[in-house]
């Protein structure tokens, strides 16, 4: 009798899976615009070429060694990143009241800011505070909030299927309605899976309801310059935010902007009032990394820090960065170009509207496995493409398979 | 409502509290109730370590290798291995939620032996983690979710400090069996064998596989034989965390001895292994959890539940130095350098500890120093008392932790006769 005879199999994390079931695709034209990294045009993975050189200089520095890094990670990684969030002339930054948690990707980031507020948030240990999180989120901010202890997870309205676009009074009526001193997770932008972002005009209808009924803002920000090609440009909304005094969590993601997907490099910037607040705060983060993970893991957070720390290198990653994000905006304008001119039903500007590396097409479950079945075009059921699966070569085949779909399946 | 508790008032002040006229800029912050944690021993001996001016300092609290002129050390076979790995120029894209494949297995290989049955028959799961701590973490979130049994770990007394807080974060419950004799410096296994006897019936059980933390005692083998047989009679489930493989004779199949026993034994055990000693990649977290199962759809069943434990901790894990371990693993002149360096730090610790009691008797120590040779790993539990730390450190800056605790790494040819000395001077 094995004490794990009752252990039921779990279900494969859906993204995944997909990601499985194309590779065992014989089909030629096969497409996977499924999981979220980043696709050349030969729809190869890109390292990108700031990170070879900073890597080759890592390897090439006989003054380096693997020993622990601090608990709460590399201090001018640390730094560096909250001054990317937060901007050079962060007022907050020179006030030293902005202090960071080096974390395993941007999951991390989030499980250690969630295992935080569960702890001393509202109270002591209050697992009820309501935690809101769009509707739709990215699939795993429900189980980091759950697995950090939150009892009680709810969704805010965001995404109007019906007009395709923010479903602004309903998340303004949401904001209204929430508890006080409930926590949203707001997406800095490129908002994951549905590509559409507030503009900042909503923001800062946003920002006013939540200042006034005491809402946590925990912006989860994992596309900095990826979006729009401008760090500055993508980071609008976390610094209207911290301009507008609120106290807040940023967790965020190098995987995507820098490509350092399996380094797991992330940073969860804390704003707190003071330097006083701020200490106390990370000294409790402190004892909740301990028990994780105990330090975090330095090649990815040396890659970045010597990247972010130097200005040719810093110059050369912003240079990267743009190359990925315009390649990403030339599809999403090819891909309506086609759609349009396939005369495809429905209105298409949604593609060129939403941001970031993901588009939400509309089309229903049945399409997409219509999609995935008939035309092995692997998405999301939830319609969800990944923009950066898109290459010239496979673009006209993408634009056919939809626009069969949207006409033969109901 | 949530929001209404009572509590809410004493531990937010200010927060909420009409009452108070001015609001202080630290009640008017979310973070107003958050006390400050305590400092860490261990890194308060250090930080104190780096005041001190005295050019004879000792730092003996640091629980990394260090070469005989007091170095870190990277191994050469790391290097090799790192510069293979930049050569290949391979990619950045996410690791399963499970880690490295071709790791997961050369780890479970080395913890096991090659041709282990387990092994074979599929019926064991390895997944990659984040070091040690990652690895606990993962098996005590498992065994929380999971276990069906009595939510008590029992920890041999003492343990490496971070194990409790480990499992209590996990929602498990902390007791303790005997384990360290005071009176001996040695192996307390009377008393550990009785309390392991009383231990309520699948209730789950962490041993250290070699060089205990922070003793450095281990059972001998046929202790450990005894203790294999009572725990299989209290069905106990049995948690290995094994860091110091290779590390603690210089023999990694020794080292592995007890695990290799006890599932040979029919315990199906859960394992957490670490890489940040035996091959000196402390920074780059590199960790083993394995469950061994009773056949391999169990072994399915249970890979896929600790996946999903994962996902919301940090999707996955970390691919650096992984490679940079697997790579040491499956390259067979890598694997041959690495079994020397590891020989070769083992040794250095080892001689450390026959020069030290050599010292002590040169200084004319009336005492029994045997316990230093005796004792195995990383760390040597002295016998000193708190009062005796004391005076090392403010008359010979020599620092070590209260429990008297030293890290025989921070031993070098070249300071371990001061030691002796100051060693000496407070037990004469």
């Amino acid at each position: 009798m094995s004490v794990f005879s009752d252990v039921p199999q779990a279900p494969p994390v859906v993204v995944f899976k997909l990601t499985a079931d194309f590779k065992d695709d014989g089909h030629p034209q096969k497409v996977n615009l499924g999981v979220g990294a980043y696709r050349t045009d030969d729809c190869q993975p890109w390292v990108l070429p700031v990170v070879k050189k900073v890597e080759r200089l890592i390897v090439e520095d006989c003054g380096l060694n693997h020993e622990y890094l601090p608990i709460l990670g590399l201090p001018e990684f640390r730094s560096a990143a909250s001054k990317v969030a937060l901007g050079e002339d962060s007022p907050a930054i020179k006030e030293n009241r902005v202090g960071a948690v080096q974390a395993l990707g941007g999951t991390g980031a989030l499980r250690i800011g969630a295992d935080f507020l569960r702890r001393w948030y509202n109270g002591t240990n209050n697992r009820a505070t309501p935690v809101y999180v769009s509707a739709p989120t990215w699939e795993n901010h429900n189980g980091v909030f759950t697995d950090a202890g939150f009892t009680d997870i709810r969704p805010y309205h965001y995404w109007d299927a019906a007009k395709r676009g923010l479903d602004l009074s309903g998340l303004l009526d949401d904001l209204e309605k929430a508890p006080e001193h409930s926590i949203f997770v707001l997406h800095a932008c490129a908002h994951n899976p549905t590509g559409t972002d507030p503009t900042q005009e909503q923001w800062k209808k946003i920002a006013e309801i939540m200042k006034r009924r005491k809402l946590f803002v925990f912006f989860d920000s994992a596309y900095q310059g990826f979006a729009s090609g401008s760090l500055d440009k993508d980071a609008w909304a976390i610094r209207y935010f911290a301009s507008e005094g609120f106290e807040l969590f940023i967790a965020q993601s190098f995987s995507k902007n820098f490509g350092l997907y399996n380094e797991r490099v992330g940073n969860l910037t804390i704003v707190a009032k003071d330097s006083d607040n701020l200490s106390r705060t990370l000294s409790q983060m402190e004892k909740i990394v301990r028990t994780t993970w105990s330090n975090p893991p330095s090649q990815g957070a040396r890659i970045v820090s010597k990247t972010l720390n130097s200005p040719e290198l810093f110059a050369e990653w912003k240079g990267n960065v743009k190359t990925m994000a315009d390649r990403v905006l030339l599809m999403r304008d090819q891909l309506k170009t086609k759609l349009l001119a396939l005369g495809t039903p429905g209105t298409w500007d949604h593609i060129t509207e939403q941001i970031g590396m993901f588009s939400f097409t509309g089309l229903n479950p049945k399409q997409v496995e219509y999609m995935i079945k008939e035309k092995h075009v692997y998405l999301m059921a939830s319609g969800r493409i990944n923009m950066c699966g898109l290459t010239t070569k496979n673009i006209d085949y993408v634009a056919q398979s939809i626009h069969e779909a949207v006409t033969t399946v109901q | 409502m949530a929001l209404l508790k009572s509590n809410k008032v004493i531990h937010c002040l200010g927060n909420i509290s009409p009452c108070l006229g001015v609001l202080s800029t630290r009640s008017s912050s979310w973070w107003g109730g958050v006390q400050m944690g305590p400092p860490d021993p261990i890194l308060g001996v250090t930080e104190a370590f780096k005041r001190d001016t005295n050019p004879k300092k000792m730092n003996l609290g640091v629980g990394a290798y260090r070469d005989d002129q007091g170095k870190p050390f990277v191994l050469s076979c790391v290097r090799k291995a790192e510069a293979l790995i930049a050569s290949k120029q391979m990619e950045k894209e996410y690791l399963p939620i499970g880690g490295l494949g071709e790791f997961n297995k050369a780890c479970a290989e080395l913890a096991l032996g090659d041709n282990n049955d387990v092994l074979k028959s599929g019926r064991s799961i390895t997944v990659q983690t984040i070091s040690g701590t990652g690895s606990l973490r993962v098996g005590a979130n498992f065994l929380s979710r999971f276990h069906a049994g009595p939510r008590d770990v029992y920890l041999p007394k003492p343990s490496w400090g971070n194990h409790t807080p480990i499992f209590r974060d996990a929602g498990m419950q902390l007791k303790a069996y005997r384990y360290y004799d005071p009176s001996t410096c040695g192996f307390d296994f009377k008393g550990a064998f009785e309390d392991i006897s009383k231990i309520p019936e699948q209730s789950v059980i962490l041993l250290h596989a070699c060089a205990h933390n922070p003793t450095g005692v281990d059972p001998r083998p046929e202790q450990w034989k005894e203790i294999s047989d009572i725990v299989k009679k209290r069905n106990l489930l049995v948690f290995f965390d094994m860091a110091y493989q290779g590390f603690a004779s210089g023999d990694i199949n020794r080292d592995a001895w007890a695990v290799r026993h006890f599932i040979e034994q029919g315990h199906n055990i859960v394992l957490s292994q670490s890489f940040a000693k035996n091959m000196g990649l402390y920074g780059e977290r590199v960790g083993g959890f394995t469950v061994v199962c009773n056949d391999a759809e169990e072994a399915k069943r249970v890979e896929s539940q600790i996946k999903i434990l994962i996902r919301p901790i940090y999707s996955n894990p970390p691919i650096n130095g992984a490679r940079i371990a697997t790579t040491i693993l499956n390259t067979p002149d890598l694997r041959s350098l690495w079994l020397e360096e590891v020989h070769g730090m083992a040794n250095r610790i080892i001689k450390m500890r026959e020069q030290l009691v050599a010292g002590l008797k040169k200084e004319g120590s009336s005492h029994n120093w045997q316990h230093v040779i005796d004792q195995i790993g990383m760390f040597c539990f002295t016998g000193l008392k708190p009062e005796q730390v004391e005076r090392l450190i403010n008359e010979f800056s020599v620092y070590m932790t209260k429990d008297g605790r030293i890290s025989m790494a921070g031993v070098t040819s070249g300071n371990v006769g001061y030691l002796a000395h100051a060693i000496h001077e407070v037990t004469k």
